[in-house]
C-alpha cells in the first residue's frame, strides 16, 4: 500500500485494520469467556481459581470450585464459543451466497428441519437429548438437502431460496401438527428446545463439535476468494474462473455440516448468524479473506456474552439462550440500523 | 491464435438472438463491435465469454472449443468487463482491483499488489486505492473495475501466450476525456502487450478512432466486418442504426473517419 496523507486516512468509509480487529476481537473473547467461567450461581475469585486448577482441591470448597470449573463452567462457555463462532461463519457464507446481507442459515432450511426433527422426536418418541440430537441434525440435513435438490433445478441462486422458503413452511406446519398433538409435557420441552439451550454442554460432545466445526470453518475460510468474487456479480465470479454450480455447492455443504450438529445440540438460537457478519462488515468491510475469521471471534465472543447473562440475570435458574440472543440482539440491530450506518 | 466464433447461432429463451456470426479477436488489435439496442452485441460478448453455449456453429479459444475448457483455464487468458457492475458491498477499491489476480493464486501478495497499482495508474485513477468501492461515482467505479480486468490481463506473463479483454461498453458512464484515456490505454496495451481486444461502443467516432476493426451487427447477423473505412459507410449506418450520416476524412488525424449523423 502506497502511503496516503492523513487527510484520506481519517476519511470517515475507512475501515479498521483487520489485524488488529482480529487481535481485539480474540482478547476480548478470551477476557468474557473468563469471566462468564468465574462467575454465576456459584462465584469463583480468579486467584482460586488457578489455584485449585493447578495445584488440585482438598478443602471442601476448593473441591466445589474444581468441580464446578472443570465438570460445569468450562465446557459450557467453550460450548458457547464453539457454536457461537459456528454460527456467524455459517451466517457469513450464507451472506456471500445470496449476495444478500439480511441471509442466514435458515434460509435454506437448516433451522426448521433441525427443529422438525427435534420435535418429532419430542412428539412421537420418549424424547431426550439422545434422540432429539439425532433428529434434529438428520432434519436439518434433509431439508437443506431437499432445498438445494429442489433449487438447483432453477438457474440462479433464486431457485435456492425459493426453495428453502417452501420448505421451511412446510417443515413449520408440520411442527404445528406435531405441536397440536403434543402432551403437556411434550409441549413444555419443545417449546425449550426451540428458544435453544447450551446446558447439553459435556466434554464427550466438545471433543466431537469443537474439531468438528474448526475443521469446516478452516475449509470455508480457504473459499474466501470465491465468496468475494461472488460479492461482485455472479457473471464477474464466472469470469474469474469459479464455477457458480460448485461454489453454491460447496457453501450449503459447508454450512449444513457447521450448523446442523449445532441446531441438534443447542435448540433454536436466532439472530447470532444474521447479526454478528453484519456488525464485523460495518467495522471490517466485506472482505472475506478478513470477514470470516473475524466473525468466528465475535460470533464466539457474543454467544459467550449472551449465556453468561442468561445464567446470571435470574440466578439460580437461568433463561433460555436463544430468549437472551434475540432479546438483546434485536433492539441492538434495531439502534444501528438506526443510526443509519452503511452496510 | 485468436478467440472467435465460427458461425455462431444463439437463442435465448427460446428466442433467436444470433445467426450466422462470424468474428475473430486477434492479439495486438482492438476490434469494436457496434450495432442498434437489441443487435445482439452483448450476447455475443456473453457467448465469448463462456457464459452461453453455441446452439449452433463453435466458439473457440486459440483453436480449442471454449465450453471444453475449465472456467479457471479461460479465467487465465481471457478478462471480461461486462456492462453493469453490481458490487454493493463494502469492499475497498485495492482489494476489487486485486480480485483480478484471483485466477492467479501462485501470485504472492506483493506482485498482486504492484499488478493493482500499476492497473489504477493505467485505468486513471491511482490515488482512489485508499477508498471504500461503494463510496466512489459511477465513472470512478467503471473505471476501478477496468483496472481489475486490467490486472486480469496483465498477471499472464507467460511470453507469447495470447491473452484477450472483452469491454462491454467501458465507457458509458464516463466523461470525454476519461472516455479518451481509456480507450488510448486500451488501444496502447493491445498493441505493445499483445492483448486480443474486443469492445462494445456506441460512439461511431470513438470506434472510429480507436479500433483496428469494427464488426457491425444488426438483427443479430454480421452487417459488415472490416477496417473502418469499409464498416463505416451512409449506407451501413442507415441499415444499421437509421440514421443518415455523412462520412468524411477526419479533419486533423490522417487515415481517420469523422460520422457526421444529419
Amino acid at each position: 500500500m502506497s502511503l496516503a496523507p492523513a487527510s484520506r486516512l481519517a476519511r470517515p468509509g475507512r475501515r479498521a485494520a483487520p489485524p488488529a480487529v482480529l487481535a481485539g476481537l480474540g482478547v476480548a473473547a478470551v477476557l468474557v469467556a473468563l469471566l462468564a467461567a468465574l462467575s454465576g450461581a456459584v462465584h469463583i475469585p480468579l486467584a482460586d481459581a488457578l489455584r485449585v486448577l493447578a495445584a488440585g482441591a482438598t478443602q471442601p470448597d476448593d473441591i466445589l470450585w474444581r468441580n464446578v470449573l472443570l465438570d460445569i463452567r468450562l465446557p459450557r462457555v467453550l460450548f458457547a464459543a464453539v457454536a457461537g463462532a459456528a454460527l456467524a461463519i455459517a451466517g457469513a457464507a450464507m451472506q456471500a451466497l445470496f449476495r444478500n446481507p439480511l441471509a442466514e442459515p435458515g434460509l435454506v432450511g437448516i433451522s426448521a428441519g433441525g427443529a422438525l426433527g427435534a420435535v418429532s422426536a419430542i412428539v412421537l418418541t420418549a424424547g431426550g437429548f439422545a434422540a432429539t440430537a439425532p433428529a434434529a441434525f438428520a432434519g436439518s440435513l434433509l431439508a437443506t438437502g431437499a432445498a438445494y435438490a429442489v433449487g438447483r433445478r432453477v438457474a440462479g441462486v433464486a431457485g435456492l431460496l425459493l426453495a428453502g422458503i417452501a420448505i421451511n413452511t412446510v417443515a413449520g406446519s408440520l411442527i404445528g401438527l406435531l405441536t397440536y398433538m403434543a402432551s403437556d409435557a411434550q409441549l413444555r420441552d419443545l417449546t425449550f428446545w426451540s428458544m435453544g439451550s447450551l446446558a447439553g454442554a459435556s466434554w464427550p460432545l466438545l471433543a466431537f463439535l469443537a474439531p468438528w466445526t474448526l475443521l469446516w470453518s478452516a475449509w470455508l475460510m480457504r473459499q474466501w476468494r470465491a465468496m468475494n468474487a461472488l460479492l461482485l456479480g455472479e457473471r464477474e465470479a464466472q469470469h474469474l474462473g469459479f464455477a457458480l454450480v460448485t461454489v453454491r455447492y460447496k457453501l450449503v455443504v459447508a454450512t449444513a455440516l457447521i450448523v446442523g450438529p449445532l441446531v441438534a445440540a443447542t435448540g433454536g438460537i436466532g439472530f447470532v448468524g444474521l447479526v454478528v457478519p453484519h456488525l464485523v462488515r460495518m467495522t471490517l468491510g466485506a472482505d472475506h479473506r478478513w470477514l470470516l475469521p473475524a466473525s468466528m471471534l465475535a460470533g464466539a465472543l457474543a454467544l459467550t456474552l449472551a449465556d453468561w447473562l442468561a445464567r446470571i440475570v435470574v440466578i439460580p435458574a437461568e433463561l433460555p439462550i436463544g430468549l437472551v440472543t434475540s432479546l438483546v440482539g434485536g433492539p441492538f440491530f434495531l439502534w444501528l440500523l438506526a443510526r443509519g450506518r452503511r452496510f | 491464435m485468436s478467440l472467435r466464433t465460427i458461425d455462431l447461432s444463439l437463442s435465448r429463451n427460446g428466442a433467436r438472438i444470433l445467426s450466422g456470426v462470424s468474428l475473430a479477436v486477434e492479439p495486438g488489435h482492438v476490434l469494436g463491435l457496434l450495432g442498434a439496442n437489441g443487435a445482439g452485441k452483448s450476447t455475443l460478448l456473453a457467448a465469448l465469454a463462456g457464459e452461453l453455449p453455441a446452439d449452433g456453429g463453435a466458439i473457440e479459444l486459440d483453436g480449442a472449443t471454449l465450453a471444453r475448457l475449465p472456467l479457471r483455464h479461460q479465467a487465465r487468458q481471457r478478462a471480461v468487463l461486462p456492462q453493469k457492475p453490481s458490487l454493493s458491498f463494502d469492499l475497498g477499491v485495492h482489494e476489487v482491483v486485486a480480485m483480478g489476480a484471483y485466477p492467479f493464486p501462485e501470485l504472492d501478495p506483493v506482485e498482486v499488489d504492484e499488478l493493482a497499482r500499476a492497473a489504477l495508474d493505467l485505468a486513471g485513477v491511482p490515488g482512489l486505492a485508499p477508498r471504500r468501492y461503494p463510496e466512489l461515482s459511477g465513472g470512478e467505479q467503471q473505471r476501478v473495475q477496468f483496472a481489475r480486468v486490467l490486472v486480469q490481463c496483465q498477471a499472464r506473463r507467460v511470453p507469447g501466450a495470447p491473452r484477450y479483454l472483452l469491454l462491454d461498453e467501458p465507457i458509458s458512464s464516463l466523461d470525454p476525456k476519461h472516455q479518451t484515456e481509456l480507450l488510448r490505454t486500451t488501444a496502447t496495451l493491445a498493441r505493445e502487450q499483445q492483448l486480443g481486444v474486443l469492445v462494445i461502443l456506441h460512439d461511431v467516432n470513438l470506434a472510429a478512432r480507436w479500433c483496428d476493426r469494427l464488426v457491425m451487427l444488426g438483427g443479430g447477423t454480421v452487417v459488415a466486418n472490416g477496417a473502418p473505412d469499409a464498416v463505416l459507410t451512409p449506407d451501413n449506418l442507415r441499415a444499421v442504426y437509421e440514421i443518415e450520416a455523412d462520412v468524411l476524412p477526419h479533419p486533423t488525424l490522417p487515415g481517420r473517419l469523422l460520422v457526421l449523423p444529419r
